[in-house]
C-alpha cells in the first residue's frame, strides 16, 4: 500500500498542530463557533445529534492490520468501543469530545492516516472497487490511480472551495463494485482496440435529492492524462457550477442544465488549452506508485484439501465459503467478505474487539491487507483458500461469520435518525428488522442476490436509488413514513429505483419488503433470475399490486 | 405516553464533548431531560433562549434551540421523535447516551 514520504508526514503533522491550536482556541474562548465550524469541518469533525462525530478518511478503502488496530485503539479509548464503516469506505465516530480530537488525530497520523477533506465542498476520498488487486475479472488495480488522485486533490489551492463536495470513484474490473456512475466524476478502467489501458470516463453522476446518473463524457482517457482531464472537468465545474443554491451546486446539476455534448465541448476545450507541463502523467511516475500497490506474491494452488474437506462436512462453513468468497485471480484463493450485518445488528458498526481481531486475521493470513466496501462490510483480499477455516473458526468466534455477503440481510443504512442531525427517520432499526425477517439461511440462499438500501432522509447516504430495493425514510406529520423504490443498481447496468407508491409506517414496511419479495419468488423463471433481472424483466406492476391490493391502510 | 398540554424546554450540546444539555430551572445546564425547565408559553422559552444564547458567547455550549415538550407521569418528555432521540441516545443502542444512566 502507498507510504507516506516526508513530505506527506510533515504535512499530516502541520495540520494536526494546527488543529490543536485551533481547538485550544476555540475552548479557551478565543475563537467563536462561527470561525471555528470551518476549520472543525475541514478535519472531518461534524457535531451531530448526541454529540461530535469524527470521519476518517480509509483512502480507497484499503488498510493494513497496523492501522486497523489504530482504529481499534480509537474506539477503545475515545469512544464507545466501536466505530462505524461508511458508504464511502470511511469510518466514523459517534463520540468522540471536542477536546479529545487532537489527540486522536495524531494517533491517526502514526499510523499515516487522517481526517482531512472527509468534509466540506472539496474533492473527497477518492473511492474504489473493494475487491481491487485481487478480483479475477479485474483488467488493472484502480488504487494507484485512486492514489494519484489522492495526492493531486489533497489541499488542491484551486478546487478548496467549489460549488459543492466533489466526489470521484475508481473501477477496474468489468463488473463495477465502485458504483462509478453515480459519482461526480467516474473512471472505469477499460483496454481500447489498440489494447492500451486507460480510463472510460463518466461525469455528473449523483444521489441525493436528484438523483441522476452520470454521462460519458469520453469511450477512452490515455493515462497519461488522468490528472489533465480531471482538471479540465473540476475546473469547468469550479467556473460553472452553480453557487447560488445549494441544492442545485452539484456537477450533475450543470452536466444536466448545459446538456452533456457542450459540457464535454467545455472540458475538451479546457483539456486542450491548459498546460501539460506539470500535469501529465510520466510512465515513470505511474509505475513508481504502481510499485507501492504491487500484488502479494501469491502461488496458484491447484488442489485445496483442507479447505475442500471442512466445505463436505460443515453445511455453515460451506454457505459461507458459497456467499462470502469471491474468485481471487490466483488460483487457490479466494476474496474474503467479512460480513459486518449480523442478523439485527448495526449495518457497518465494528466493535474494537472485532477490529482487532479482523487486523490480526490480515497480519496473519492475509498479507497485511483490509479493505472497508462502500457496502460497509470489511474485506480480506488475498487468502489462500486453505487457510479458510482457520479465518472462519476466529471469525465466528468474534460474531463475524455471518454468512450473507449479497444477499437480502446485506442492509447498507444510513446512521438515520438514530444518530443523524439532518435525517427524517431512522433507517438503522428497518434494516434490522428486515435482517431478522430473512436471516442468512435457507430462505435467504434461496432468494438469493438483493441489494436492499436504506437512507434516513433525501440526501440518500444509504444510496437507496440504486438499491434493487431501495427504502427511504420521511417524517409526515411527525411520524416515520418509508417510502419504496424498486429496481436501482449501482452497477455497469445503473438504474434508478422507481417509487412503489405512496408510503409506509415503520410497523407496515417489514410487511411490504416481505410482500415485495413474495412477488419476486413467484414470477422468477428459476433460481438464476436474480430479483434485479426478474423486476427488469416483469415491472413494477405485479409489485404494485401486491402491495396497496392487500394494505389498504398504506396511504400516508 | 400521550400526556399533559405542550411546554417547551431549550436544549444545545456541550462545547467541549458535544453532550446533549438542556438548560435547567435554576440556568444551569443539566444532562437529563427530567431536569429540565418547562415553560408553559413559547415567548418565555424564546426568552429563556436569549439567555441561553449568553452561554453559547461564554462558549459553553453550542446550537441552542427551544423544542416541544409534555409532561408525563415519567417526567418530561420529547414531542418529537427527533428530540426523544436526543434526550435518550441512539434507539439501537440502549447501553449508549442518556438511556444508559437512567436505567
Ligand atoms: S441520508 Fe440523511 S439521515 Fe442518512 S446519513 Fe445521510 S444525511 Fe444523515
Amino acid at each position: 500500500m502507498y507510504r507516506y514520504d516526508e513530505f506527506d508526514a510533515a504535512f499530516v503533522a502541520d495540520r494536526v498542530s494546527a488543529f490543536r491550536d485551533q481547538v485550544s482556541r476555540r475552548l479557551s474562548g478565543d475563537m467563536t463557533e462561527e470561525q471555528f465550524r470551518p476549520h472543525r469541518l475541514m478535519n472531518g469533525l461534524y457535531l451531530q445529534l448526541h454529540a461530535y462525530m469524527l470521519r476518517v478518511a480509509v483512502p480507497y478503502g484499503t488498510l493494513n492490520a497496523r492501522q486497523m488496530h489504530k482504529l481499534a485503539h480509537i474506539a477503545r479509548v475515545y469512544d464507545k468501543g466501536f466505530g462505524h464503516f461508511t458508504t464511502r469506505q470511511n469510518i466514523q465516530y459517534n463520540w468522540p469530545a471536542l477536546s479529545d480530537v487532537p489527540a486522536i488525530l495524531d494517533e491517526l497520523a502514526s499510523v499515516e492516516m487522517h481526517a482531512i477533506q472527509t468534509s466540506g465542498n472539496c474533492i473527497r476520498n477518492v473511492t474504489a472497487d473493494h475487491f481491487a488487486g485481487a478480483a479475477a475479472d479485474e483488467i488493472e488495480d484502480p488504487r494507484p490511480y485512486a492514489e494519484i488522485l489522492r495526492q493531486w486533490s489533497s489541499i488542491h489551492p484551486e478546487f478548496t472551495f467549489l460549488p459543492r463536495k466533489f466526489k470521484i470513484a475508481v473501477n477496474g474490473a468489468d463488473w463495477d463494485r465502485a458504483a462509478i456512475q453515480v459519482h461526480d466524476i467516474g473512471y472505469q478502467i477499460v483496454r481500447n482496440e489498440a489494447g492500451e489501458v486507460g480510463f472510460a470516463v463518466y461525469v455528473g453522476g449523483g444521489l441525493g435529492r436528484t438523483p441522476m446518473i452520470a454521462r460519458k463524457l469520453r469511450d477512452f482517457l490515455p493515462k497519461a492524462d488522468l490528472l489533465a482531464y480531471t482538471q479540465a472537468i473540476v475546473r469547468v465545474y469550479n467556473l460553472e457550477g452553480r453557487r447560488d443554491n445549494k441544492y442545485k451546486a452539484r456537477i450533475k446539476i450543470l452536466v444536466h442544465e448545459k446538456g452533456v455534448d457542450p459540457m464535454r465541448e467545455a472540458v475538451e476545450a479546457e483539456f486542450a488549452a491548459a498546460s501539460r507541463e506539470f500535469i501529465s502523467l510520466p510512465a515513470s511516475e505511474i509505475a513508481r506508485i504502481k510499485s507501492y500497490f504491487a500484488p502479494p506474491a501469491l502461488q496458484a494452488r491447484a488442489a485445496c484439501d483442507a479447505y475442500e474437506a471442512r466445505r463436505q462436512t460443515d453445511p455453515r462453513f460451506a454457505a459461507f465459503a458459497a456467499n462470502n468468497v469471491h474468485p481471487h485471480r490466483v488460483a487457490g484463493h479466494g476474496v474474503v467478505t467479512i460480513s459486518l450485518k449480523p442478523i439485527g445488528g448495526v449495518p457497518g458498526d465494528a466493535t474494537a474487539a472485532q477490529m482487532d481481531a479482523v487486523a490480526d486475521l490480515a497480519a496473519r493470513y492475509g498479507h497485511d491487507e483490509i479493505r472497508v466496501s462502500h457496502e460497509q462490510n470489511l474485506v480480506l483480499p488475498h487468502v489462500a483458500l486453505d487457510d479458510l477455516p482457520a479465518i472462519y473458526d476466529e471469525l465466528a468466534a468474534n460474531g463475524l461469520a455471518t454468512a450473507n455477503a449479497g444477499l437480502i440481510s446485506d442492509i447498507i443504512a444510513c446512521p438515520g435518525l438514530d444518530y443523524c442531525a439532518l435525517a427524517t427517520a431512522r433507517s438503522i432499526p428497518i434494516a434490522q428488522r428486515i435482517s431478522e425477517r430473512f436471516g442468512e439461511g435457507e430462505r435467504a440462499r434461496d432468494i438469493g442476490e438483493l441489494k436492499i438500501k436504506i437512507s434516513g432522509c433525501i440526501n440518500a447516504c444509504g444510496h437507496h436509488h440504486v438499491g434493487h430495493i431501495g427504502i427511504l425514510g420521511l417524517e409526515r406529520k411527525g411520524v416515520e413514513t418509508y417510502q419504496i423504490t424498486l429496481g436501482g443498481s449501482g452497477d455497469e447496468t445503473c438504474s434508478l429505483g422507481t417509487l412503489t407508491g405512496p408510503g409506509f409506517s415503520s410497523e407496515e414496511v417489514v410487511d411490504a419488503i416481505e410482500r415485495i419479495v413474495n412477488v419476486y419468488m413467484s414470477v422468477r423463471t428459476d433460481r438464476s433470475e436474480d430479483f434485479l433481472a426478474a423486476y427488469r424483466r416483469v415491472g413494477m406492476q405485479p409489485f404494485k399490486e401486491a402491495l396497496y391490493e392487500t394494505s389498504k391502510g398504506a396511504d400516508i | 405516553m400521550r400526556a399533559g398540554p405542550m411546554h417547551y424546554a431549550i436544549s444545545a450540546n456541550r462545547l467541549r464533548d458535544g453532550i446533549v444539555v438542556f438548560l435547567g430551572a435554576g440556568g444551569a445546564w443539566v444532562e437529563q431531560l427530567a431536569q429540565a425547565a418547562a415553560y408553559p408559553e413559547k415567548e418565555q422559552a424564546e426568552a429563556a433562549l436569549e439567555g441561553a444564547r449568553g452561554d453559547e458567547k461564554r462558549n459553553l455550549v453550542v446550537e441552542a434551540f427551544v423544542f416541544p415538550v409534555r409532561q408525563s407521569p415519567a417526567g418530561l418528555v420529547a414531542d418529537h421523535i427527533r428530540d426523544a432521540i436526543r434526550a435518550a441516545g441512539p434507539s439501537v443502542y440502549r447501553d449508549h447516551g442518556k438511556q444508559a444512566e437512567t436505567r
